[in-house]
């Protein structure tokens, strides 16, 4: 019999059919919609006098551009506030899910997903945003599409996509003390190179990837999309089911054996052929920091950013702008450098583990002077757990201000920018030049190294300061 | 028709050759809040055209008057990052029907395909011909065959056959989209999910 990877399983699944010489007619069984992407789409679907084919596939929620602070009052943005009028107008009229501002599960939509139980094993997810990627974690085939696909599905409920190539990462062994699934992420990415994955669907495998929480497991395959890699998964395993089990969405009763027993059959076969495998050691990953303008411009935090040797022409150029916009020197210490923001939240590190681990860190202690700290809960659920184990206080007392769920300055869509030529230390997910304002300066972190430099107003080793 | 037919196209060429073009360099998010898809042109590479109060940064090869054209000529990985169709309509509506590079990144590029901008990839080495060529002389022209699915730089005759599957090239041609093909199988999709 031929051997297959996970992807091929659940891709072969879903295919309607193949156009000779070209793409796949792809079926998808959950469509997450925002404010941002849909409502183009929406209008389209209109103007052709068509509907959405299957509202109960869909699910709504706005998140990217909304304000942090009053969420139960009107939006002050025009802009924005019509967006999110628009996305509440056509889940009223097309009978779709909203979680709308203000409701019990609002949020980002991939902290949303899987906290309802929405997002299962086998599933094929999309989204009008690169970072569906997220919802691989639960061995879903989950990737970001743009808004004619957006309007595609609303239509037909399904895309044409080509099959990716398939790459596997291995990283075995254990994580060191202070190390967490962002650092393991972050190392991938600089070792890979931020299109390294391009073309490919990637699976996460290994004992280091096996011993992680699901949240951490989402941080990992959020973060497949800045390898350029259109998602990435881990196979189900008894940590995936236990999540999943007793959520709001997931099956019930003989229907929750039956589905598991199936989940249990979603992984990659023994002796299956990758197009490409890399491996790696979890002994050799430490916390991890970037220096650049890009995700795979990351180092170890105790390492010197790079100098130019070897690189020429076009790749030296973008490497000395990236460094020039940073206001760093090639081959320098980033250790010590002076920050101005930090900023804790995000679909990549958003979730109620990440709030723990700052506020088991800071507890006690108070943020410097020099740094403003935002910590912005990935969704109502999440925060409504960080008021309850005390969280909040804790943070609070330690200088943090807690906004309201939503993207925030992930991308700064709303008023949450980092002002032109500051600094933030961020646990988001991008740090292209203005992602989190104008001018804004980023270096990504895990929540733990954003904490220690809350704290310390430097970028330090969270390894030092425990 | 979703946007215009593409056929043979010739065209100077506008060079940008910063690698890893993100998403968020051609078109930033605060300009994403639009609920129609009018006016993007303006904004495309907006922090990198524009100073915080708004005037033309003279550096910038949108700026320089020197280059223009339907063919924008961009450094590898371009279009990398967020999903945001928004990044080719602003492309599309500022004029460029053609972005040329040795690598793209792969949602882009799909975004462009489903709108009606052909992403060409061409090898590093004839991008490095294209780039001195368009920078010795910026009235070069670029022809852009679809059909035969070459990209060819007129001044050498110097040309490239480039990728694309039978099935995109057609709606490329005939400016049909994805959803044209999708509405006509309505029912093989179906019986696909009464299948499931």
């Amino acid at each position: 019999m031929e051997k297959k990877t996970l992807f091929d399983k659940i891709w072969d699944a879903h295919v309607v059919r193949s156009v000779t010489d070209g793409p796949d007619v792809f079926f998808i069984d959950k469509h997450f919609i925002h404010e941002v992407t849909s409502p183009v789409a929406f209008l389209n679907l209109e103007k052709r006098g068509i509907g959405v084919l299957h509202p109960e596939r869909t699910i709504a929620t706005p998140d990217h551009n909304v304000p942090t602070v009053d969420q139960d009052k009107t939006i002050k943005d025009k802009l924005s506030r019509m967006q999110v009028e628009k996305l509440r107008e056509y889940c009223k009229k097309y009978n779709i899910e909203l979680h709308d501002l203000g409701s019990a599960h609002h949020g980002i939509v991939h902290v949303i997903g899987p906290e309802l139980g929405i997002t299962q094993p086998g599933m094929t997810i999309v989204c009008g945003d690169s970072h569906t990627s997220t919802h691989g974690a639960f061995g879903a085939i989950a990737f970001g599409i743009g808004t004619s696909e957006v309007e595609m599905v609303f239509a037909t409920q399904c895309i044409m996509q080509s099959k990716a190539k398939k790459m596997r990462i291995t990283v075995d062994g254990e994580l060191g003390k202070g190390i967490t699934s962002k650092d393991i992420i972050l190392y991938i990415i600089a070792k890979i190179s931020a299109s390294g994955g391009t073309g490919y669907f990637l699976e996460y495998a290994g004992s280091a990837i096996e011993s992680l929480s699901m949240e951490a497991r989402m941080t990992i395959c959020n973060m497949s999309i800045e390898m350029g890699a259109r998602g990435g998964l881990i196979a189900p395993d008894e940590t995936t089911f236990n999540y999943l089990k007793g959520k709001q969405y997931a099956p019930k009763g003989e229907e929750w054996d039956k589905t598991v027993a199936y989940w249990k059959t979603l992984k990659t076969d023994e002796g299956a052929i990758f197009d490409k495998e890399y491996h790696f050691d979890a002994a050799d990953i430490a916390p991890m920091i970037t220096y650049g303008t890009n995700p795979g411009m990351g180092i170890k935090i105790n390492d010197l950013i790079p100098t130019t040797a070897g690189m020429e022409g076009s790749n030296k150029t973008s490497f000395l702008k990236s460094l020039e916009y940073m206001g760093f020197e090639a081959g320098e210490s980033i250790l010590g450098k002076k920050m101005d923001y930090v900023f804790v939240g995000s679909c990549t590190n958003g979730r109620i583990e990440d709030i723990r681990s700052v506020a088991e860190f800071v507890k006690g202690k108070r943020k410097a002077d020099n740094i403003t700290a935002w910590i912005v809960p990935g969704s109502r659920e999440v925060e409504k757990l960080a008021h309850e184990e005390g969280l909040v206080k804790i943070l609070e007392e330690a200088g943090f201000e807690l906004r309201q769920p939503g993207c925030s300055a992930c991308l700064a869509m709303n008023d949450d920018k980092i002002p032109s030529g500051k600094y933030a230390v961020s646990t988001s997910n991008r740090n292209f030049e203005g992602r989190q304002g104008p001018g804004a300066r980023t270096l990504l972190a895990s929540p733990l190294t954003v904490a220690a430099i809350a704290v310390t107003g430097r970028i330090t080793d969270p390894r030092e300061v425990f | 028709m979703a946007y215009d037919k593409f056929n043979t196209l010739r065209s100077t060429v506008v060079p940008l050759s910063a690698e890893n073009v993100d998403t968020d360099q051609i078109i930033p998010a605060r300009f994403l809040k639009a609920t129609e898809r009018v006016g993007f042109g303006d904004n495309l590479f907006r922090d990198w055209r524009y100073d915080v109060e708004g005037n033309p940064k003279h550096d910038f090869v949108l700026n320089d008057p020197t280059y223009s054209g339907k063919i924008l000529l961009a450094g590898k990985n371009f279009g990398s990052g967020s999903s945001r169709e928004h990044a080719v309509w602003a492309l599309y509506d500022y004029g460029f029907r053609c972005v040329v590079s040795s690598f793209f990144a792969d949602i882009f590029k799909n975004n462009c395909l489903n709108i009606g901008v052909l992403p060409v990839t061409i090898s590093p080495e004839f991008a490095d011909v294209l780039f001195n060529a368009v920078s010795a002389d910026p009235e070069t022209e670029v022809e852009v065959d679809i059909d035969r699915q070459t990209i060819t730089l007129l001044s050498t005759g110097q040309s490239e056959s480039f990728d694309i599957n039978s099935y995109k090239k057609e709606n490329m041609k005939n400016g049909f989209d994805d959803i044209d093909y999708l509405l006509n199988i309505k029912d093989e999709i179906a019986e696909f999910v009464a299948g499931k």
